[in-house]
Parts: C-alpha cells; structure tokens; sequence
C-alpha cells in the first residue's frame, strides 16, 4: 500500500525533474503504441524528437507552430492563476483569424496601397480586438448572471467554428475559387514580415515571445497582476486587500482573448495567405496543455510550446512518412499532461510504502 | 401532424444520449467529483461500440464495450482526482483532450466504414396507433431504458440508504468520513459508475443513433451534458427534461433546415450550443439557488484525517 505524506515545503528538485518524468512516461507510452501497430519504435519517435529540430528549416517550422501556441497559452495561464477556467482559447482564436482575416481581405479587394510592415500592426491589432470581443463575452455572463465560464467559453468555441464556416462557405467564398470553401488568396502587402528571407518563419515569432518577457513583468512586477493572482483563487482575501474578484475575471478574460485572438490573425496573415475553415489545428486545445506544461508561468510557455511543435510536427510527420494518423499527437498531448498532473503530486507529497493502515 | 409525430419522435432519440450522460454525471456529481471528461470519455466509448458492432454486428455488445472503455477510462481519471488530488478541472480537462486524440487515432481504420442494417424496434400494437405511435413508439429499447435510468436513479438518491450515503459523501466528505463511510472508494464507485454511463451515451450515438465513427462526432454532448446537471440543480427528472429540451432544440433545426428555410445551415447548427449558453445563464442569474442546490464538496479534493 502507497500512502502519500504532504510535505512541509514543496520539493524543488520534484518541481523541476516532474515535467522530465511526465516527458519520459510520454516517449515510453509512445514507444508501447508504435510497437503494438508494429511499427519501429526508434524510427517513429525519431520523427517526434530528432527531426523537427534537424536543420535550419526544421528548426524555423518548429517557431511557426509555437507562435500560436505561446501566444494562446500566455493569456490562459493568466487566466488559470486568476482562477477562471478559460477554455475556450480555440474559438476567440478562430475569432481572431475572422477579424484578422477580414481586414486582409479588404486591403486586398480594395487594392488599399500598404506595405508589410504598415499591415502588421493592423493586423495585430484586428486580432486582439475580435479574439477580446469573443472573451468578453465570457466575461459578461459570468460577472452579470453568474454563468459558469468553462460552459460558456466552450460552447463559443463551436459558435465560432460554425460562424468562420458559414463566412467562408457564403459571403467570403473565392468567387475564382472553383467552389472551395476559402477566400480569395490575400495580396502580398498582407503577409506578416519574414523574419529569414526565403523560410516561413516570420515577425509574429519575436512578437509572441515580447509578449512572453510582458505577461512576465504584469504577473510577477506589477501590482494588478499581484491583485489578478489574489483576486481569483481567494476572493474572501482579496476583498480585504481591496482586490475586486470582478476585475479580475474582466482583465484575465479580456487579455487571454486578445492574445489568442491576435495568435489567430498571426495565423492568417503569416503561413496560411487566405482563411480556410481549417484555420486552427486545435491550437487552443494544445495551448491548454502548454500553459500547464509551462507551469502557468511566461517562460515555461514558450519552452513548453516548444515542445508541444515536435508533437504536432511528428504527427504530420508520421502521416506522410509512414502513415499513421496525424491524430497520434493528440495522444501524446493528453498523455503528457495526465502524467504530468500524476508526478504533480510528488511535488507536494512524498510516498510512503506501508503495511495496511 | 404525422409531421410533428415523427419530430417528437426525433426529439426522444436526440435527447436520450444527453439523458444517460447527464444522469451519469449528476450520480458523479452528487458524490462531489466534477467530471470535465466526460466529452473524451463519449469519444472514446464511441469509437470502441463502434469497433464491437462493426465486428459482432450486435448493438448490445457495442453498448457494453461502451460501457466497459468509459468505465476503465473513468476509474483511472478517479485514481489521479481521488488518490493523487490533482486539480479535478485540470485532470478532467486533460482526459478530454486525451480522449478526443486517442479516438481520433485508434478510429482512423474505421471513417466510412458501415454498421450492418439496423433493426426497428416497434412496439407491437401500441406502435401502430396513429400519432403516439410513431412519436413514442417506434424508439430504440435504449429510450425507453433512459427513461427507466431516470427513475431508478431518483430513488436510489432519495429513497435508499446508500444514496443517501452517496448524497451525505458529496455535501459533507469529513462527517461522513468520520462516521465511518469509505468516501475514497464511494467516490470510485460514483465515478465508474458514471464514465460507465458516459459510455453507454458515447456508443448510443455512433452504433444507434448516426450510425457511423467520424472523428470528434460526439460534437459537445458530453458539455452540453454537463450543462444539464447545473441546469437541473442536480436533480434526476429535471436532467431528463432538459435532455429532451436539448433534444427538441438540435431536431427542430434539423427539420427547418431540411424545409429549406432561408437562413445559412450554420446559424441553425449553432441553436444547441446558443441554447446551452441561454440556458446556463436563466438558471446560473440566481447565484444563492446554485450555491443551495450545489453539492457542497464538488470539486473539491478529500485528504481523510485532514480536517
């Protein structure tokens, strides 16, 4: 029998060596999976771990998907220490990609004479305000009629998929498109600036990790992030230290939103060129996973994301290669953060092996 | 008329997957443990009925492999909330995801794949009856077993002893703890016995009601039968009402679609998820009635001795 005493301070070596043993559960379940489908274990989880950091392409790839990713999971972290239960990401991304996307597709159809660099802020900026609209929301119901966020924000996450569908179904179907549901390909002043000539990587990289070094400062050197951080998990406390609950809610919703929001437009603006229903690749739901990962902490974000690229571009990479289904990251991501949950709680308990009570 | 017989009809088959989640949840629920993976758990006992009624062709089997993957799943999403006290929101957050990618994957052989022609279910002489007929009689046994499921599990609640252990294990884990309840391992039980349920829904829509697999198809039943256990504070009929309700709303706008009304397919698959929303939010105005009807310990981890 295992019983398990808390300890009187968390371990610090547990805290850092938990997500490396959630890591290693993962590969390890990886490895078992590849070999019940009979496929080699070190061949396919190479895919996973060597080859998206093999070469400079590889490598810019990897910063691609995790632009999104860090961007999406700063705001939900923000929101998990406050204490509301955003999980809606993916559909104030999906907002975010409609804004940011209908702004493109207007300098495009009106011919507005701009330059990369005049559209990034423009974009950016459609982004954030269509993925906040989306949260806010979220927001009002619950400070106006108490509803429950994790519902609401969820719920708005299949709204927003069916309203880009219809968008790009109806109204901003390519009328040269030869009937595929997808806008006509956005002009060339609408990219997103590249940061390397000639790889795909672009500006929005360096912008989500400014954003990364910002949440870092309003969490840890301010003091509404202080009040967010208070205001949520203990309301009790902080209305005694004059932190308002409300406020809290408002500002983690508001702000997880936009940056999700602005991770959309990234996303159409930069690799994609044209809004398509399939925008997404579930960003927001692997974000989750990512600002848990990282700990709910800036930093361990975006080398969380990072991690979290490899699984998604080994999943493609196991689809084209040697045809296993793209949907195998989805397991690895749900694998690595029940484990990580499990040795969570080494962190805070030590095991004890004891006879019967 | 034969009309509205056939959308009443439509409306107990579309509501009965909610019913049988949502009465799994709310037993989960009322023992204190809030399961926010429910929707994996519905994907991954989709794709295992699925699988078991490809092979046997019996829908039966397909249920209980149903039942069988979700309560397996559940009872190791238990150990890690129970045992372990990870964050229940976290965890439950978790085996969604998990869940929603490992059906994807383990599905993949059977996208497009069909179930051998179904069997109707008529009751004799009742089903031929004009208008109650078709609305009520002609439904999977599985109906009318929800309905059943209903009532059995109010009078466990409210009229056994055991149900109100479990009731007295959700409001007040340390009392019952000191009067010698085992609440770790009653709140196992809640929680199989709820996943299991969770599965029976998830295998009802893809072996009975669509009849196929298609990744992700249980499209936020498993939310929107969570939603239905704050809808119905808690309460077994009421999860059934609401079931049918949700049911009605998601067959209505299939039948106006089909009629060709002038308003994009999209805005009328969008009516159950607006409808959800709506919902939550007339029933969740009245903070003092959802913090009265609540279980007191949802969600809340139990350390015994820890008081």
């Amino acid at each position: 029998m295992i019983t398990l005493d808390v300890r009187p301070t968390p371990s610090l070596l547990l805290s850092v060596l938990s997500p490396l043993i959630a890591f290693a559960i993962t590969v390890a379940v990886g490895a078992l999976l590849f070999l019940a489908l009979g496929k080699d274990p070190a061949h396919a989880l190479s895919m996973f771990l060597f080859e998206p950091f093999h070469g400079a392409r590889a490598l810019t790839e990897l910063g691609l998907k995790s632009t999104p990713l860090i961007l999406c999971a700063l705001g939900l972290s923000l929101c998990y220490r406050s204490n509301i239960w955003n999980i809606g990401a993916e559909g104030q991304f999906l907002v975010g990609a409609i804004t940011g996307g209908g702004v493109a597709l207007w300098v495009t159809a009106a011919g507005v004479g701009m330059n990369r660099w005049e559209f990034f802020p423009l974009v950016t900026l459609a982004g954030a305000l269509g993925g906040a609209a989306w949260a806010s929301i979220v927001a009002f119901l619950r400070d106006r009629f108490n509803a429950n966020e994790i519902l609401v924000s969820l719920m708005l996450v299949y709204v927003a998929n069916l309203m880009l569908s219809w968008l790009v179904f109806g109204p901003w179907k390519d009328p040269k498109g030869f009937n595929f549901p997808q806008t006509m390909s956005f002009a060339d002043a609408t990219a997103l600036p590249r940061l390397i000539p000639g790889l795909r990587l672009h500006w929005g990289f360096l912008a989500a990790i400014a954003a990364a070094v910002l949440m870092w400062l309003f969490m840890f050197r301010t003091q509404h992030g202080l009040q967010l951080q208070i205001g949520g998990p203990a309301p009790a406390a902080a209305r005694y230290a004059g932190f308002s609950a409300r406020y809290a809610a408002w500002t983690a919703l508001l702000v997880s939103g936009g940056l999700s929001g602005v991770a959309g437009a990234f996303e159409v603006a930069g690799p994609m060129g044209q809004l398509t229903p399939y925008v997404s690749n579930g960003y927001g739901f692997t974000a989750i996973i990512v600002a848990f990962v990282g700990r709910l902490h800036p930093i361990g974000c975006v080398l969380a994301s990072g991690v979290l690229s490899t699984f998604l571009i080994g999943g493609e990479l196991a689809q084209s290669r040697v045809g296993l289904p793209a949907a195998v990251s989805g397991v690895f991501q749900g694998v690595l953060l029940l484990s990580l949950l499990a040795c969570d709680t080494l962190v805070h308990h030590r095991l004890r092996w004891s006879t019967w009570r | 008329m034969n009309e509205l017989a056939l959308l009443i009809g439509a409306t107990l088959s579309a509501g009965t997957p909610l019913a049988i989640a949502g009465t799994g949840l709310l037993v989960n629920e009322r023992a204190g443990v809030l399961n926010l993976g429910a929707e994996g758990l519905m994907l991954i006992s989709a794709v295992a009925g699925f699988a078991v009624a490809f092979h046997t062709g019996n829908e039966w089997l397909a249920l209980g492999a149903g039942a069988l993957a979700a309560a397996v799943v559940s009872a190791g999403f238990g150990w890690l909330v129970i045992w372990l006290n990870t964050n229940q929101y976290a965890t439950g957050l978790a085996l969604s995801l998990f869940g929603g990618g490992f059906s994807a994957f383990v599905g993949t052989g059977y996208v497009g794949r069909k179930l051998p022609e179904q069997i109707a279910h008529p009751i004799p002489f009742l089903s031929d009856l004009p208008f109650v007929g078709p609305a009520l009689f002609r439904q999977h046994p599985v109906v009318y077993l929800t309905m059943a499921l209903t009532a059995a599990t109010a009078w466990f609640l409210y009229r056994t002893h055991s149900g109100l252990v479990l009731r007295s294990i959700g409001e007040a884990p340390d009392a019952a703890h000191a009067l010698g309840h085992d609440v770790r391992g009653i709140r196992l039980l809640a929680v199989v016995v709820g996943g299991a349920l969770c599965g029976v829904s998830g295998a009802y829509l893809s072996v009975v009601y669509t009849p196929l697999w298609v990744e992700g198809m249980v499209a936020g039943r498993g939310w929107i039968a969570l939603a239905l256990t704050v809808f119905a504070t808690w309460r077994p009929a009421r999860v059934l009402f609401g079931a049918y309700l949700f049911g009605g709303v998601t067959m209505l706008q299939l039948h106006l679609q089909a009629r060709g009304v002038h308003v994009p397919s999209q805005f009328m698959s969008m009516l159950p998820y607006l409808a959800t929303i709506v919902v939550l939010v007339l029933i969740s105005r009245n903070a003092q009635w959802i913090r009265v009807n609540m279980p007191a310990s949802l969600g809340k981890p139990f350390v015994p001795g820890n008081l």
